[in-house]
């Protein structure tokens, strides 16, 4: 499979509901094979087949029509470059481009739906779409493992619903989340009160990249805590409600600041568009920050002629392994610097 | 700043602790902070283990000797030392110490999603038995009768299919 790393995911798009504040909107559904050790012990010959299986079936006629083409490819055949590309677009996880034996992953040409193959589960099916979007891509979700399910054998118990290599994940094996832009709550300090909030509603508050990372450019992931004992429906119904009163309070923090500080706050989003466009070195996480302030003054229509599709393909563009990959050489944390600063200063002036 | 541990070398790293509410704060320098790392870091595998210890419906502690899955092989306390089951088996045979910790974090125990349509069984047609009969007494109750008569005969149909594929078997 020819890979095309260069384009832009369907979630990059930045246009559907909400999408002043919810940036994408992500199912993950897990999925084991009946029969099969879980990845954490499976033998080589054993990895090898659990891909030429997933491999088969996604070229059956049914999946074909419930979702068109799905190729696969395996990650011992992409360079270290590529495969952290892949997590860059949020398609695969670290741990299964850095984990070692033989893994793979599925991919649709447009990015919306990715499975990544002997990650923790054997399938983790996942659907990436832009905005608050989190029903459309559970049908597709929906609609795939359907599909998948007529051509594999998965591990599924009445009572326990389906089998997980982790317990966290038994019964829907869904994982529903949503990626929300509040600079707002953090500049007016309520992002950690409204945050901690949430999880005694059953949801989790993460970074950008998931566990254990912290919040880079004011960017927050809240996803389902509970997998076993409601519906899919249920789950994600909740998440959505959950998006839905997080960006209105974003919004009112908005407001207030738009109310009390118009002059810091239109200084903030001037100055940022400032040094992006005149920089000659960029780290990333300053790039990240400064982005965060641009998105907010895009959203606010303090900055106009910018849209938010171009700010989601510049944050995956800055990215360490993105910006080596288009370079097509590796460079030093400095020349990175440097060329991120020269693509940012490009790709804003439009 | 130095170290709080060492005291020799500057603190660059800074760590809040929150154990049982108790919150304490760190300064620690590089060397420490990595050597601390084990304890420092918050591990799910840990966490699940802990919440076993912590069961308080539980009686039996110690596991008894040589519990292990039959398909794979894996004890009950390897699952306790990394987080993972090795196969969709070890929920079976592991049963007896694994559902009390799924109830804990999951506050259920009984799966209430989507049922795959082969492995399934009959659970997906009782399920949209279930579904069918929750609509209609939300269509009794809005006065929906027509509606209310065609949902009634839909679930007279699945039961009667249920009865069909019980007395076949």
């Amino acid at each position: 499979m020819s890979l095309n790393l260069e384009r832009n995911s369907k979630w990059m798009e930045g246009s559907g509901p909400q999408a002043d504040i919810v940036i994408s909107s992500r199912i993950r559904l897990a999925r084991n094979l009946k029969g099969m050790p879980f990845p954490n012990l499976m033998n080589e010959a054993q990895e090898v087949k659990v891909i030429r299986q997933v491999g088969q079936a996604i070229r059956a006629p049914g999946v074909f029509q419930a979702v068109g083409e799905l190729r696969l490819q395996t990650l011992r055949e992409l360079s270290p470059v590529e495969r952290q590309i892949l997590v860059e677009k949020h398609l695969i996880s670290p741990d299964l481009a850095e984990g070692k034996g033989e893994k793979a992953v599925v991919l649709r040409d447009d990015e919306a739906i990715s499975i990544m193959v002997n990650e923790e589960d054997h399938l983790r099916l996942q659907c990436l779409l832009p905005a608050l979007m989190l029903h459309e891509a559970w049908r597709l979700a929906d609609a795939a493992d359907d599909a998948l399910e007529n051509e594999l054998d998965f591990a599924f118990d009445q009572e326990r619903g389906y089998l997980t290599a982790c317990p966290t994940n038994v019964g829907t094996g869904l994982r529903a989340s949503t990626m929300l832009h509040l600079p707002a709550l953090v500049l007016t300090k309520q992002a950690g009160q409204v945050l901690t909030a949430l999880t005694k509603v059953g949801v989790a508050v993460r970074g950008l990249y998931g566990e254990g990372t912290e919040a880079q450019g004011n960017i927050f992931q809240v996803s389902n805590q509970i997998t076993l004992g409601r519906s899919e429906e249920e789950i994600i119904n909740n998440l959505s409600a959950v998006t839905v009163r997080l960006a209105d309070q974003e919004r009112e923090a908005r407001e207030l600041l738009r109310k009390q500080n118009r002059w810091q706050l239109e200084d903030r989003v001037g100055r940022a568009y400032g040094i992006l466009t005149n920089a000659r070195i960029l780290s990333s996480q300053e790039a990240l920050q400064l982005l965060s302030d641009v998105r907010l003054g895009v959203e606010m229509k303090i900055l106009r002629g910018l849209d938010q599709r171009l700010i989601n393909q510049l944050m995956v563009r800055i990215q360490p392994a993105y910006l080596q990959f288009t370079a097509g050489k590796e460079m030093t944390p400095f020349e990175r610097d440097v060329r991120r600063a020269a693509m940012v200063r490009e790709l804003l002036a439009g | 700043m130095l170290c709080e541990r060492c005291q020799e070398r500057p603190a660059s790293v800074h760590v809040t602790r929150i154990i049982n509410g108790d919150k304490t704060e760190l300064y620690l320098c590089q060397e420490c902070a990595r050597e601390m790392q084990p304890q420092l870091n918050f591990s799910i595998p840990k966490f699940l283990a802990g919440l076993l210890d912590y069961e308080p419906g539980l009686e039996v502690k110690a596991p008894p000797a040589g519990e292990r899955c039959r398909e794979c092989g894996l004890s009950y306390e390897q699952f306790h030392q990394t987080g993972r089951l090795g196969c969709p088996d070890c929920y079976h045979y592991l049963a007896a110490r694994l559902d009390p910790l799924i109830r804990r974090i999951q506050g259920s125990s009984q799966h209430r999603g989507k049922v795959p349509r082969r492995a399934g069984g009959n659970l997906r047609v009782r399920r949209e038995i279930e579904r069918l009969r929750a609509q209609l007494q939300q269509l009794v109750e809005q006065e929906e009768f027509e509606k209310a008569a065609q949902v009634r005969d839909r679930i007279r149909d699945l039961e009667n299919r249920l009865g069909e594929q019980g007395g076949g078997q």
